[in-house]
């Protein structure tokens, strides 16, 4: 077994500096890696570029790191559920970059997968499309979307081991298992850190390879951004 | 003429036994409500669950389980959860049957505009060009007209396009169209509603064919 377990979150950031581009797993505040993000707010760093299908809300997740105005990028599907990030993005201070949600998280899997680049039919005959090349396949035209290029991923998972396999909880998977091992350190966060071997191996949704850190995370809040309900009966 | 409920209902009924289906949001997450009951299909949200249920009851919310509109949900016997990338890949791969989603302008040549308005803060795609470009069976659900009265249905739309003549079906409050070589043609009248009216309220080119039934809904 290659150990992979770091001793705490301080440890499993170190080498993260200024100006670096970090992909973060989660949907909206499902998933997210929620530790890590309280060590990037602590170390302070500044001039990030970060990759993450939404910006959190103004108060939690990436809206932490916006408060800070450690972010210079988001790379992002769907930002709406943040005042502060609106602010910075019509002041100019935020430079932001719309895709479509598939394209972005097949540019993760690209990037873990060791393809350069992929041919999709979303964004064609957009504004996603200029300056794209374009190719038609069997009668129907295609983007060609680059893999991204990151320094460090951050991912959260339910339960992990310290050989770095990671299984996921329902909807809190979404891009974190496509994050894995797409930027040249991963990152994992798990709410729980269990004994090897006592995972079973069949049901690994994340096989170890792909983790280079593991480390169990001290809180999770696990925020609820739209409570829906029924009533009993 | 149909309130939004209307528009769901009706959608309903393309909703076809056996299959997969994904709703926007809006109009079209209401159209889960109103599936006959006699019939198997199962729901899919892009951010990674496919036989999504209703909402939990009050204090069994799970932070973990959420739909695309980041709404808590519960998942039905027979669910599954998987990546994005996956996800994607049953869009992408068009293994989901049917795509119900909501629009600002539709084009008589199927262009669909619903995400950007220029000068406005801009929130982003999210998985819907991902969608429209993949679909093979896109039915849009929307209002005819805007509030000031405009046409929502045009030649040419004016907006930044979310995909290019992919759309097949409309469903407004005052008809259903499908979308064909030559423009919108007209399915159906919304109860109370005139041929006259939905020519009136269609900037785009409408073709209406013999006599146009009103809809069951």
């Amino acid at each position: 077994m290659i150990n992979k377990r770091v001793k705490d979150v301080k440890e499993a950031l170190k080498g993260v500096t200024d100006n670096m581009t970090f992909m973060l797993g989660g949907f909206g505040l499902s998933g997210i890696p929620e530790n890590a993000i309280a060590e990037l707010v602590a170390l302070n760093v500044k001039g990030v570029t970060c990759i993450s299908n939404n910006a959190g809300v103004d108060d939690f997740g990436l809206g932490l790191l916006l408060q800070k105005h450690q972010i210079k990028k988001m790379i992002s599907s769907y930002v709406g559920e943040n005042d502060e990030f609106e602010r910075q993005m019509l002041s100019g201070e935020l430079d932001v970059e719309l895709i479509p949600q598939g394209t972005l998280a097949e540019r993760c899997r690209a990037a873990q997968s060791g393809f350069p680049a992929f041919y999709t039919p979303a964004g064609y005959g957009t504004e996603v499309a200029e300056g794209k090349e374009t190719r038609d396949f069997n009668g129907k035209m295609y983007v060609l979307e680059k893999a991204f290029d990151a320094d460090f991923s951050f991912v959260k998972a339910w339960k992990g081991d310290a050989a770095g396999n990671l299984v996921f909880k329902g909807t809190a998977r979404n891009f974190n298992p496509n994050m894995c091992g797409a930027a040249k350190i991963t990152v994992a966060e798990v709410e729980e850190l269990v004994p090897v071997g006592s995972l079973d191996a069949n049901q690994i949704h994340i096989p170890g390879i792909f983790v280079q850190r593991i480390f169990q995370g001290e809180v999770y809040e696990k925020r609820i951004e739209q409570r829906t309900v029924r009533q009993r009966g | 003429m149909l309130d939004k409920i209307g528009i769901a209902k009706r959608i309903a009924r393309e909703v076809k036994d056996g299959y997969y289906v994904n709703l926007g949001i809006g109009i079209p997450t209401l159209v889960a409500n109103y599936v006959r009951e006699d019939i198997e299909v199962e729901f899919q949200s892009e951010n990674g669950v496919l036989g999504m249920g209703p909402f939990p009851i009050d204090g069994d919310e799970d932070a973990d389980i959420i739909n695309a509109g980041k709404q808590t949900i519960t998942t039905l016997p027979g669910a599954s959860f998987f990546d994005s990338a996956m996800s994607f890949a049953m869009i992408r791969g068009q293994h989901v049957d049917l795509t119900i989603l909501g629009a600002m302008e539709v084009a008589e040549n199927g262009d669909i505009a619903n995400w950007k308005i220029p000068g406005r803060m801009v929130k982003g795609m999210g998985g819907a060009m991902d969608l429209v470009a993949s679909a093979e069976n896109i039915i849009v659900a929307m209002m005819h007209t805007n509030k000031k009265g405009e046409s929502k249905l045009l030649k040419q739309c004016s907006l930044p396009l979310t995909g290019v003549g992919c759309v097949k079906k409309v469903v407004t409050n005052l008809a259903v169209m499908e979308i064909t070589e030559k423009g919108f043609k007209l399915l159906e009248r919304a109860p109370g509603v005139s041929v006259e009216d939905i020519k009136n309220a269609t900037e785009g080119h409408l073709i209406v064919e013999g006599d146009i039934p009103e809809m069951v809904i």
